[in-house]
């Protein structure tokens, strides 16, 4: 049954089998992607969201007089030089250096600090004045598009201390590599979508 | 939200007594049925001390081929709870008339056919599709295991969990009341303060966390793992649906956790998203909920699609008509069913060149599926059909599936649907095509793949018996409902005075009895099969004379999949190897790199549903350390490194050597 007739294989003998020399590509960095792009659609949602809901201010205040552009800048600051950071703990995985490695990841993980600092302290001050998510439809959104930003900052960190003790422990082995760059991608990622924040939300938000 | 002065509430949140429903006949019954049934099920795994086995080689497995059965073993419990729903539906329409006011009281009737909807959609249709694909693309593109074997598994308990919780809701509190998808301003706060939207809102968060890493795990399984020398057109056809299908998952359920996390946020923050006032829009939620919900449609359909090319071609033994056009029409729909989704809501008054622009791209979806419709009959063309069971669903199919595809080109024209939307006439639209479609491909799909899982046929009379009940039952029990439909009747209502249309629904209440029917002889075909597996068995691995790679090893196939991984030459590669006179390998045994069982993924995941639960009851101190224990199990899994092994090539030669005396013995 498995050979119903040979007469075809005549020409050239067709290799059917892999001798063990294919390997599977890895496919993490793909994956991780994916993950981001999908990550990303919730973003798309909430940008959505803040799109169609983010001038129902139901007679509350608007962008125009909450956002203190100042404090924003800081912060977009601060998240800009946690990516630069982070890119020179990328450049010294390349170089096999542990040290400067563990070093710059502390570095980008105080400004990702910062940054949440910041912005709580953005929110606190907002609740405190009567403005909190429940406020109007354009603060709901404002607060959760911002603070899914901020969630996924604070997440980020926590991964950035855990990937700190790793590489600590075990050095820079492949595993930890492979890593590294997957927060690489997820750290960058969070600096472009907040780069939408910035413009859509924050600047545009004042603008009468 | 956090009362210290009040430890009982800080830890049992709203939960109380009154919560479980002792005084409902019908829950109480119910529920100790299920204590027996699982009192006994526990007693019977006890006594044959299975439970060792169940836990090392069942539930912290990372194999692709038992993640699968798993699956599909979650779908058909749920399918026997999502079924006990309609026929508890179809016999309270059947009867409640004039002043008889029927057996189930308008406020459970609604949490009936919330649960049916939700249950059919995420807990059956679901797990039952990504089981099939789980077992079956590793092996049809000659992979050992998809590219993350843990995440498969953590995948797998998100949707037990969320499945948990939906049965956890029968006998702890309520279920949602709002129809499946939960529409605001009904399921917000004001209107649902109690705990069923809850129940449903964390069940589906879980759940599809769980789907879409599922996705992005097999669209990385495809994309980078397939056998050296198989293209992307050398695929076969249910790999190509399975990767547009998992393209819609990755590309879709963000969306809907994005929009129930929204509503989430109206009824635990208290925010004015979806709400009536502080400008809240509800239209909002339903346009961001059908963004996902139609691409789920297809997420559903496309991989029947795959299980119907590869049947139809198998069984008619001749290569697959238009392969290249089958590809492109799979494509064309996953891009076009982003394009469709305001056509649910045609009534709620997006004006004539919106509805314009949806009704056309709606229609324009049925020529990509006529072209495969067409394929499918041109491969059966001059073909030598055998008509197996699984060729009878197909052929089922693809007349049933024609006639509901028709229905849904008529409600796709907008001024038609402002007459029969929200009627009858679209539940059986959708069911014509969802039963039709949906779930005729799947017992094909089931019939087709089972001996390649277990090594034996399934009984083909009572898979035929079952197979006619479905086909009859179907129809007698949805075509009132169409005529019901053009009537005028409404769908979701429990009562009715206009006796005239008492006797259609009598009817269908035959039909979905016929229907019952046809599950009693799927199970009774299973049970029958077990029985009689030493006359159906198959030691060639290969019973239908199979065309594509997972028909090339043994059933069930070993935990390596493939000793040596195949080199493709042609799309229906196995019928090409079989064609130039392979020839197996029998020596020259290497060790083969493989992924390592954990228990990771259960114990995350079931934290995360009691997280869920805790959520649900607000017993706030539960969510915080059941949060924290989630992302401390998650943090600790990262600490281990040792994920793999070999297999011994000694333990692998002698696995071959076993199937070779087999095969030499069936010979």
């Amino acid at each position: 049954m498995l050979s119903p007739h040979t007469a075809a294989a005549v020409d050239r003998a067709p290799v059917f089998y892999d001798d063990g020399e294919h390997h599977p590509q890895q496919g993490t960095l793909l994956g991780f992607w994916l993950y981001l792009m999908s990550d990303c659609l919730i973003f798309a949602v909430l940008f959505a969201t803040y799109g169609v809901l983010g001038r129902s201010y139901a007679a509350g205040p608007s962008g125009a007089d909450l956002f203190e552009l100042p404090l924003v800048a800081l912060n977009t600051a601060l998240l800009l030089f946690s990516s630069i950071t982070y890119g020179f703990a990328m450049i010294s995985m390349q170089h096999g250096r542990q040290k400067g490695v563990l070093a710059w990841l502390a570095v980008t993980g105080l400004f990702g600090l910062g940054f949440l600092s910041v912005e709580l302290h953005e929110f606190t001050h907002l609740i405190h004045e009567g403005f909190g998510p429940q406020r109007s439809a354009f603060l709901s959104s404002f607060f959760t598009l911002v603070g899914t930003h901020g969630l996924h900052v604070t997440f980020g960190t926590v991964w950035l201390v855990t990937l700190m003790v790793q590489v600590q422990r075990l050095g820079l082995i492949p595993e930890n590599r492979r890593r590294l760059m997957c927060l690489s991608m997820f750290w960058h990622f969070l600096d472009v979508v907040w780069i939408g924040v910035f413009t859509f939300v924050y600047l545009m938000g004042v603008l009468p | 939200m956090l009362d210290f002065s009040n430890p009982t509430k800080l830890i049992f949140g709203r939960l109380t007594w009154e919560a479980i429903p002792y005084h409902e006949p019908i829950l109480l019954f119910t529920f100790i049925g299920v204590v027996l049934g699982g009192l006994g099920m526990v007693a019977a795994l006890t006594y044959f001390k299975v439970w060792g086995t169940l836990w090392r080689d069942w539930f912290t497995s990372i194999d692709h081929k038992k993640i699968g059965i798993m699956y599909i073993v979650l779908g058909i419990v749920m399918l026997l709870r999502g079924f006990a729903d309609a026929i508890m539906m179809r016999l309270q329409q059947a009867i409640a008339f004039g002043d008889n006011v029927g057996y189930l009281p308008p406020h459970h009737y609604d949490q009936v056919f919330t649960a049916h909807g939700v249950i059919m959609i995420f807990f059956v249709a679901m797990p039952l599709v990504t089981g099939l694909m789980n077992y079956i693309v590793p092996l049809q593109i000659g992979a050992r295991d998809v590219a993350f074997p843990f995440l498969n598994n953590f995948s797998l308990w998100m949707t037990v969990g969320g499945a948990v919780l939906v049965m956890a809701s029968l006998f702890v509190g309520e279920f949602a009341r709002t129809g499946w998808l939960a529409y605001p301003p009904l399921s917000g706060l004001l209107q649902s303060p109690d705990v069923g939207v809850d129940y449903y809102l964390w069940s589906l968060q879980i759940a599809g966390i769980g789907t879409t890493l599922s996705g992005i795990n097999l669209i990385a399984t495809i994309v980078k793992m397939r056998a050296p020398g198989m293209t992307m057109m050398k695929m076969p056809v249910f790999t190509w649906t399975a990767l547009c299908t998992n393209v819609l998952i990755v590309a879709s359920f963000p969306v809907l956790a994005g929009a129930l996390a929204l509503l989430l946020m109206d009824r635990y923050v208290g925010t004015n998203f979806f709400t009536a006032d502080l400008g809240g829009s509800a239209m909002l939620y339903v346009n961001l909920i059908w963004i996902w919900g139609h691409p789920e449609v297809y997420i559903l359909v496309l991989p029947v699609f795959g299980v119907f090319s590869e049947v139809v071609s198998t069984f008619s033994g001749k290569k697959l008509f238009g392969y290249a056009s089958m590809v492109y029409a799979t494509v064309v729909i996953t891009i076009l069913s982003y394009l469709v989704w305001l056509h649910h809501f045609f009534t709620m008054g997006s004006g004539a060149s919106v509805n314009s622009f949806f009704g056309i791209t709606t229609m324009i979806i049925s020529i990509p599926t006529g072209a495969k419709i067409f394929n499918w009959l041109f491969t059966m063309y001059h073909g030598r059909i055998k008509f197996e069971v699984p060729m009878l669903w197909t052929v089922g199919f693809m007349v049933t599936f024609v006639i509901g595809g028709m229905t849904g080109v008529l409600l796709a024209v907008p001024p038609a649907d402002f007459v029969l939307h929200n009627s009858l006439f679209l539940i059986a639209h959708f069911h014509n095509v969802i039963i039709g479609g949906v779930v005729f491909g799947l017992f094909a799909g089931i019939n087709y793949w089972f001996p390649k899982a277990f090594g034996f046929k399934l009984d083909a009379f009572w898979g035929k018996v079952s197979f006619w009940c479905w086909l009859v039952g179907f129809w007698v029990a949805f075509a009132p409902l169409y005529v019901l439909g053009l009537m005028g009747v409404t769908r979701r209502i429990s009562h009715f005075d206009d006796a005239s249309l008492q006797i259609w629904f009598q009817v269908a209440a035959v039909g979905a009895g016929i229907v019952a029917l046809g599950i009693a002889a799927f199970l009774m075909q299973l049970w029958v099969s077990w029985r009689n597996r030493a006359a159906l068995r198959d030691v060639t691995g290969d019973p239908w004379q199979g065309r594509t790679l997972e028909w090339s090893t043994s059933s069930p196939p070993p935990d390596y999949n493939f000793a040596f991984t195949p080199v493709v030459h042609d799309h229906d590669a196995w019928y090409d190897m079989k064609q130039r006179g392979h020839q197996r390998p029998t020596q020259g045994f290497k060790a083969i790199h493989m992924p390592k069982n954990t228990a990771a993924g259960v114990v995350i995941a079931g934290l995360a549903t009691l997280c869920g639960f805790a959520l649900i009851w607000h017993m706030w101190l539960l969510v915080g350390l059941s949060f924290a224990a989630v992302v401390a199990a998650a943090i600790i899994h990262t600490f281990n490194y040792h994920r793999d092994f070999h297999i011994e090539a000694g333990i692998v030669e002698r696995t071959e050597q076993a199937r070779t005396r087999a095969l030499a013995a069936a010979a």
